[in-house]
């Protein structure tokens, strides 16, 4: 295999949060130009990842490196500049309720940019046009579908044409036909704006089709990596657990409690 | 000594709170400068935050001073002195029921406003949404909301008062039949510029910034729930209430 360009590259992570260990090592390689997925049961901190890697939240211990920057010895205005080359999609879209999904849209250019207002406009339609709902240019954030709020955010996330876009859970709460078009969208972007695209997500059907890797996260450890198809085929019981979507496994079904007989029989002993 | 730990838990909690409003005041005053760099946004602030609560100040302030006009006259008239009435309204409201009773129906409606605005914005991922947009939430919805709610006080405080002083008019000339006259010319000779009207709209000024500071600081450290949005609301009110009460005694020990 061809030695590919390493864009982000994680070494070691620790993260806790109060008493919870939330990674406990992590090294894990994203490569440019290709969409990583990274996957994991809930409450296993793949959110988290992201924030640590955007550099919203500072890790206990390792190194992020992003383009060859690490994330948290950056100051604000270095951290910002960074920032200006990412793209972020959030769970809920994030949309500013009191403008307009244009004025969403154009957000980050005015902020960033002196363009003219004509340009601007230009650069807006067009991104809506790509993400299909160029027709919502008007309306408020409340008026939109949960799947077009994310869309929209979408657009906003690559006005900017960032190298990268990171994508917190974007399949969540989304009926089929938007689901199918998040997915067409993640991999169009990919190819015509040769982005990197970094995906949190659990859905394995989804994901699989558009991702070139996968790394599977728990326990605050990597437990699984490669293409989606190798996955699929892996023996490992955690892997197989979780890309079947078996019940119990190594991730047990019962979350951790007192003994049965701790907790029904002794009773009257407590009180 | 249950009562002990929880008198240092909540003491300790307060110094905490109060030091981490004093650094969050701190890092809004290093911002100001720039955000005057762009006045729209902190005029727009000006307009929403003053036309939000102009009603509610102008209708209260219309009542205070009917009240006053009424309360003043029927005790004045009993030792003959109906004829200082117009002069002691004014000195009342000018010096302390202006800016107090402004600050306190704002707390009420302009802070509250702000506070759960910040604070839904922030539980909506609104303002990580504008982090990861390289663009700092504190210089664009913070800075301008207070320095919106800064500026607005004084103005309010004046329509305020110029409502209230024609409500006593009304009352005490027009009802009552005091004489015109009789109300407006000791006026010039009792009330200082100086010493009554600016020190009032130094209160004023102390009081727009508490109050917009307790504001934006309560729904910028909101917990981003339904429950912490709603904390914060009403922290707002009871904090800054407390806030300008305890600094008009300040300020009028230091003006007297």
């Amino acid at each position: 295999m061809r030695q590919e360009e390493t864009l982000i590259e994680i070494r070691g992570l620790k993260y806790r949060r109060g008493d919870k260990v939330i990674f406990d090592g992590v090294d894990l390689d994203i490569p440019a130009g290709k969409v990583t997925a990274l996957m994991g049961p809930s409450g296993t901190g793949k959110t988290t990842l992201l924030r640590l890697i955007t550099g919203q939240l500072a890790p206990d211990e390792g190194t992020i490196r992003v383009a060859g920057q690490e994330v948290a010895r950056l100051d604000r205005s270095e951290l910002y500049a960074l920032r200006r080359r990412m793209g972020f999609l959030f769970q809920n879209g994030a949309l500013l309720t009191d403008f307009t999904v244009f004025e969403n849209v154009a957000f980050p250019l005015r902020e960033h940019t002196d363009l003219p207002e004509a340009l601007i406009r230009d650069i807006v339609l067009m991104k809506l046009q790509a993400v299909g709902l160029r027709g919502t240019v008007d309306m408020m954030p409340s008026e939109l579908s949960g799947g077009m709020a994310r869309r929209v955010a979408l657009a906003r996330a690559i006005v900017m044409d960032p190298e990268m876009i990171f994508y917190d859970e974007p399949f969540v709460g989304l009926d089929p036909i938007s689901m199918g078009q998040i997915v067409r969208l993640i991999k169009q972007l990919n190819e015509t704006l040769g982005l990197t695209s970094i995906v949190v997500s659990h859905d394995v059907q989804e994901i699989s089709t558009v991702a070139d890797q996968l790394y599977l996260l728990s326990n605050g450890k990597i437990v699984g990596s490669g293409a989606p198809k190798a996955l699929r085929e892996d023996n490992s019981p955690w892997v197989r657990q979780f890309m079947q979507g078996l019940a119990d496994g190594p991730v047990p079904f019962h979350y951790p409690a007192p003994s049965l007989e701790e907790a029904f029989l002794d009773r009257e002993d407590k009180e | 000594m249950r009562l002990v730990r929880e008198l240092r838990d909540n003491s300790v909690e307060f110094l905490t709170s109060f030091g981490s409003a004093v650094i969050f005041f701190l890092r809004l005053l290093a911002y100001t400068p720039r955000a005057l760099l762009r006045p729209r946004l902190v005029l727009r602030q000006v307009y929403v935050v003053g036309a939000e609560s102009l009603v509610l100040i102008m209708m209260a302030g219309l009542f205070v001073g009917m009240v006053l006009g009424l309360q003043f006259y029927t005790t004045m008239a009993k030792f003959g002195a109906e004829q200082s009435l117009g002069a002691v309204v004014v000195l009342a409201l000018v010096r302390e029921l202006g800016p107090v009773v402004t600050a306190l129906l704002f707390a009420g409606r302009a802070g509250t406003a702000l506070a759960s605005e910040i604070g839904l914005m922030k539980a909506t991922e609104q303002l990580s949404g504008m982090e990861m947009m390289a663009v700092d939430p504190v210089r664009y919805v913070i800075v301008p909301r207070f320095l919106g709610a800064f500026i607005a006080m004084p103005l309010l405080t004046a329509i305020f008062n110029a409502i209230a002083i024609l409500g006593s008019w009304w009352v005490a000339v027009q009802l009552m039949g005091l004489d015109n006259g009789q109300f407006w010319s000791p006026m010039p000779d009792n009330v200082d510029v100086f010493d009554d009207v600016l020190g009032g709209v130094l209160k004023s000024v102390f009081f727009g910034a508490a109050a917009g500071l307790l504001a934006v600081f309560e729904g910028f450290r909101a917990y981003p729930t339904a429950e912490g949005v709603s904390r914060a609301t009403t922290r707002t009110v009871v904090m800054t209430a407390m806030a300008v009460l305890v600094l008009d005694y300040m300020l009028t020990a230091i003006l007297i």
